[in-house]
Parts: C-alpha cells; sequence; structure tokens
C-alpha cells in the first residue's frame, strides 16, 4: 500500500497559490525527501499531509485514511519532528516523554517503551533533566525519541538537522538510518543537499508551489547536471573561466564572485589549468546542490 | 478534523490528557499558585470584610461577612479561571507553542480548547473550594446545604474559562487582555452584587447587571452559603450556560482558524 498518494494537491491563501497541484506517491520503506527554497510550500505541504492544513483541491490519502477526514486516525499511526523542538519545558525528560503518550491514549504499561526510547535517544542518565538542561544536540534527539513512542509506520521530519553541530548530525542521520532499516517510512525536509543525498532513496525538489523536479538523488544529478564541476574564483581564475575555460566547458554559470564550469569531462580543462599554476580552482564531482540551485535559481528568496 | 468552517465543536473525551498536562505542570509551581489564587479573596474578604463590615454591619439581614463571603467565592472562581484561559493559555498557544505541537499527536483543535477550557475551570473551582473552606472554619457559612455550592462552582469555572478563551483565541498579544479586565471583568465584578446588593444599584444599571453571568452566578451560590433556598435558579442556571456555551462555541470556532488554516 502506498503510503502517501496525493494527487493534484493544492492550498491557496487569499487566492495566492502556495502550493499549486502536487502529486506525490511514497511507498513504505521508503526514505523520501522533500527539498525546496523557503516559501517553496513545502511547510504547507507537509501540514496537508497530517491533516493540519485543509488542502484547497486534490486528494490525500495517508497510510489509507482520507486526509483530512480520518486525520486523527492517520496521525496515531504518524510520528512528527517539528523543526522547533517544541519540548514542554515545564517538563523533564522522562515526563515530556509519558506526556506525549498520553496524547496518543498511551499510558498503561508506557514504561519500558519510555525507558526504550530514553535509550534510542542517548539520554540515560539525564532522565530527570529539564528540557532548559539539555544541549540542542540532546533536544534533537530527545524530539525524535518522543515521535516515536507510539511505533509510528510514517515518520516526518522538519528539517531534522538544522543547527546541530556535525557530531550530533552525524548521531541523528544514525538513527534515522536505523529508522529506516526497521522498515518506516520516513518524509524529511532538509535545506542540507549533502544530508538529502546521502539519507534519502527519493526526493522531489519543489519550487513555487510545484514539484520541478523528483527521482532518485544520482538520477537527478546525471538528469540535470555535467557530472564534473570547477569552481574559478578571484580576478585571475574568473579571467582565466571566461577565455580559454569557457572554451572547454560544456556550461557555465556565473555566481556572484564565483565561476562555475561544467563539463562531461574535466582531463582537458584540469590539463589546461596545470599549465596554469597560479590560478585557484576547486574541481569536484557534481552534487545535488548543483541540481537544486539550476532548477530553483541562485536568487535570495526572502 | 472538523472543516474550519463549521460552526458547532467536537466534544471527545481527547480532552482528558490535554487537562492532565496541565494539571501535571500546576503541581509542580503549587505553592506560588496557590498564594495568587488564595492570596488576594482572602485579603478582600478579611481586610475589607472586616474594615467595611464593622461600617456596614447588615445586609440583605445578614452579617455583612457572610454576605461577602458566597460573593468572593464567585469572583474568585472568575479572576483565577480567566487569568488561567487568558495568560497561561495564551503562553501555551503563543510563547511555548504547546497547542500546536500537541496538534500533531491525534489531537485536534477541539480537544485543545476543551481541555483547555476544562483545566481553568478546575483551576477556578479549586480557588472557590478553597475560599469555602476558610469561610466555613470562619463561621460565615450556615449550614451542608452550601455543598450544592460545589458543583456550581464548576460550571461557574467553566463559564468564565470559556469567556476568557474568546479573549485569547482573538488577541494578537498579552496587552490585549487588559481590554478584557478594564472594560468587562473589573465592572462586572463590581456590579454583580459581590461587594453590595443589586438593589442598591439605580434601576437601570441593577436591570443591566442581571444580565452579567457572574450576578446570576451570585445569585445562586449566596442563598445556598447563607442557608437559603435561591429563587429562579433554572433562570439563572440557565444564563451561566447560555454564556459558557455560546463563548465555548465561539472560541472553538475562532481558534480552529487561528491554528489550522
Amino acid at each position: 500500500m502506498t503510503v502517501v498518494a496525493a494527487r493534484a494537491l493544492a492550498k491557496e491563501y487569499d487566492g495566492h497559490a502556495v502550493v499549486d497541484g502536487v502529486d506525490l506517491a511514497i511507498e513504505p520503506g521508503e526514505c523520501f525527501g522533500l527539498l525546496g527554497p523557503n516559501g517553496a510550500g513545502k511547510t504547507t505541504t507537509l501540514r496537508m499531509l497530517l491533516g493540519l492544513t485543509h488542502p484547497s483541491a486534490g486528494e490525500l490519502t495517508v497510510l489509507g485514511h482520507a486526509v483530512p477526514e480520518q486525520a486523527r486516525a492517520m496521525r496515531a499511526r504518524v510520528g512528527v519532528v517539528p523543526q522547533t523542538d517544541a519540548l514542554d519545558p515545564d517538563f523533564t525528560v522522562r515526563e515530556n516523554l509519558l506526556t506525549w503518550a498520553s496524547y496518543f491514549g498511551l499510558e498503561q504499561g508506557i514504561g519500558p517503551r519510555v525507558d526504550e526510547m530514553i535509550g534510542f535517544a542517548a539520554l540515560q542518565g539525564r532522565e530527570g533533566a529539564g528540557v532548559a538542561a539539555l544541549s540542542g544536540g540532546m533536544r534533537r534527539r530527545l524530539s525524535l525519541a518522543r515521535a516515536l513512542i507510539n511505533d509510528p509506520e510514517l515518520v516526518v521530519l522538519d528539517e531534522p538537522t538544522t543547527g546541530l553541530d556535525p557530531q550530533a548530525r552525524q548521531h541523528i542521520w544514525q538513527r534515522l538510518r536505523r529508522l529506516r532499516d526497521d522498515g518506516r517510512t520516513l518524509i524529511l525536509t532538509t535545506h542540507y543537499m549533502e544530508e538529502a543525498e546521502r539519507l534519502c532513496d527519493r526526493l522531489a525538489i519543489v519550487d513555487g508551489g510545484r514539484i520541478v523536479a523528483e527521482g532518485r538523488p544520482r538520477d537527478l544529478i546525471a538528469r540535470h547536471i555535467e557530472p564534473c564541476v570547477l569552481e574559478l574564483r578571484g580576478g585571475a581564475a574568473w579571467q582565466w573561466g571566461r577565455g580559454e575555460g569557457m572554451a572547454l566547458a560544456a556550461r557555465s554559470e556565473d555566481v556572484g564572485d564565483t565561476l562555475l564550469l561544467y563539463a562531461h569531462d574535466d582531463s582537458e580543462l584540469l590539463a589546461a589549468l596545470g599549465a596554469a599554476p597560479t590560478i585557484e580552482y576547486l574541481s569536484r564531482r557534481a552534487n545535488l546542490e548543483d541540481v537544486f540551485l539550476r532548477l530553483t535559481g541562485h536568487d535570495l528568496r526572502d | 478534523m472538523a472543516r474550519p468552517d463549521q460552526l458547532l465543536p467536537v466534544p471527545s473525551l481527547r480532552f482528558v490528557p490535554v487537562w492532565r498536562r496541565n494539571l501535571r505542570v500546576w503541581r509542580k509551581l503549587m505553592v506560588p499558585s496557590v498564594l495568587g489564587n488564595f492570596g488576594e479573596p482572602l485579603l478582600y474578604l478579611f481586610v475589607f470584610g472586616y474594615g467595611f463590615g464593622r461600617l456596614v454591619g447588615e445586609v440583605e439581614r445578614m452579617p455583612y461577612m457572610d454576605f461577602l463571603a458566597s460573593g468572593i467565592v464567585c469572583s474568585s472562581i472568575m479572576m483565577t479561571a480567566s487569568f488561567e484561559a487568558l495568560y497561561s493559555a495564551f503562553t501555551r498557544m503563543h510563547e511555548q507553542q504547546t497547542w500546536t505541537n500537541m496538534l500533531n499527536a491525534p489531537l485536534n483543535v477541539d480537544d485543545i480548547v476543551l481541555g483547555e477550557i476544562a483545566f481553568a475551570a478546575t483551576k477556578g473551582a479549586f480557588s472557590g473550594v478553597a475560599i469555602l473552606v476558610v469561610a466555613t472554619l470562619a463561621g460565615f457559612v450556615a449550614g451542608p446545604a452550601a455543598l450544592w455550592v460545589l458543583p456550581m462552582m464548576l460550571l461557574i469555572g467553566l463559564c468564565f474559562a470559556s469567556l476568557a478563551m474568546v479573549v485569547t483565541a482573538i488577541a494578537p498579544g498579552y496587552d490585549f487582555f487588559l481590554y478584557y479586565f478594564t472594560l468587562i471583568l473589573t465592572p462586572m465584578l463590581l456590579l454583580s452584587g459581590v461587594f453590595f446588593p443589586l438593589s442598591e444599584l439605580p434601576t437601570v444599571v441593577a436591570g443591566i447587571a442581571h444580565l452579567l453571568p457572574l450576578a446570576n452566578a451570585v445569585a445562586i451560590v449566596r442563598p445556598l452559603m447563607t442557608g437559603t433556598v435561591p429563587a429562579d435558579v433554572l433562570l439563572h442556571l440557565s444564563v451561566v450556560i447560555a454564556y459558557g456555551a455560546a463563548a465555548w462555541v465561539f472560541a472553538t470556532h475562532r481558534l480552529r482558524r487561528r491554528l489550522a488554516s
């Protein structure tokens, strides 16, 4: 059974289309990424998936429940990790988990599950600590643990690692991979392309309320971007790029102070640069960020 | 999930975990909360009642302290429930994002509103009970008929919690609550027969006062506490219930739009 099936999903605010005809089919056990610049309609799409806001048009089922009509029954089977940790500041770690469980009608015999989740979040020994005493990484882990209290089939994460240090982020990634290995379906939004590339089986890039590209990260890169990229910065490199470089590249892009050269094969470019040792450059593989910027543009969104 | 344009709330027992969440927090902050809730009404009762009561002597053929005690029970429920459903609820809605968060669980806006109203009413009733106990110990209460006041306390609490929830639903910020206090609650406190009988007011003003929910609450609670049988119980009950029910419907409707659009 398809976990999320959306057809022509749309949401208007005061005649302005924030989500404008989104089709989604997310399969069980998948990690699906929703990428897009700020204001692209990601959050509104997630809110519609969770039954928190009524679509203006379109059809939507999540875990077989018609949404928003049967949103309550659906949310009983879903875990949500919101963007801001939104933990209860009046409660300790343990009380946060117990209170959250009570919202699901889970109270009798929930103790062992709470202990298990404290272990999952690596918060043993901190059960009695207040939320204010936790680091950012611990709070995010607690948010994740809380979202799992009801053993959800689908976990929705809104920017799960924003604001975390690299260690904390690695830790969250491990936990997310473990969830996927358990057979749970994950939907996540992120601004970190490298995160999406690592975690997501499939992703959709959203802009202007529409899906502008969808597929496996590797396929998206192959479909939209030449595999080799040269980044040239500074006066001399720029000069060289505008002349000799562009002649050898398949495509170029001028991004503020940086010139990007794209090539199917960069051996000629690298050979030419070898003959000009003063020029500083960065040679790398094409990545998801290139796809993202190509499809959504380089302009600031807010 | 109810459609945003649906008029009536959809009550469900799911409000209980919301109520219990607040109760859990309240138990932690019991001491300052108790001081805040009972300190002021008790000061009114004893200081104001003692000083003023000596000047007045009897009111409506009863000692002023007996007259005042029943009024203070009602006004204390009103104030406690209002504070909770205004400042505390707004903090949970706006500052702490507690409600937004709850909506990610299988709870709806309707459950949250009902849970918050029920909790504010509980707190209000609790303060009413505390004052009733103190007033009984001090000898201001006539007899066991006053036990009938207990269910009435919950009803008064529900009424004022619902009214305050309407204000919370439309408030852009904390400052907005001052309008409610200055324009509604304080005039109601002074015009509802808490401190002096409505019969002392000019006819027109008294006529308006009879429409106020607090005046109708006092009209039931005072006879029960002072050992007489209340008159027109059904009428007074209906007024209190009507205010509460209308406010509950309106607050739910507004908050659905505010939280779920």
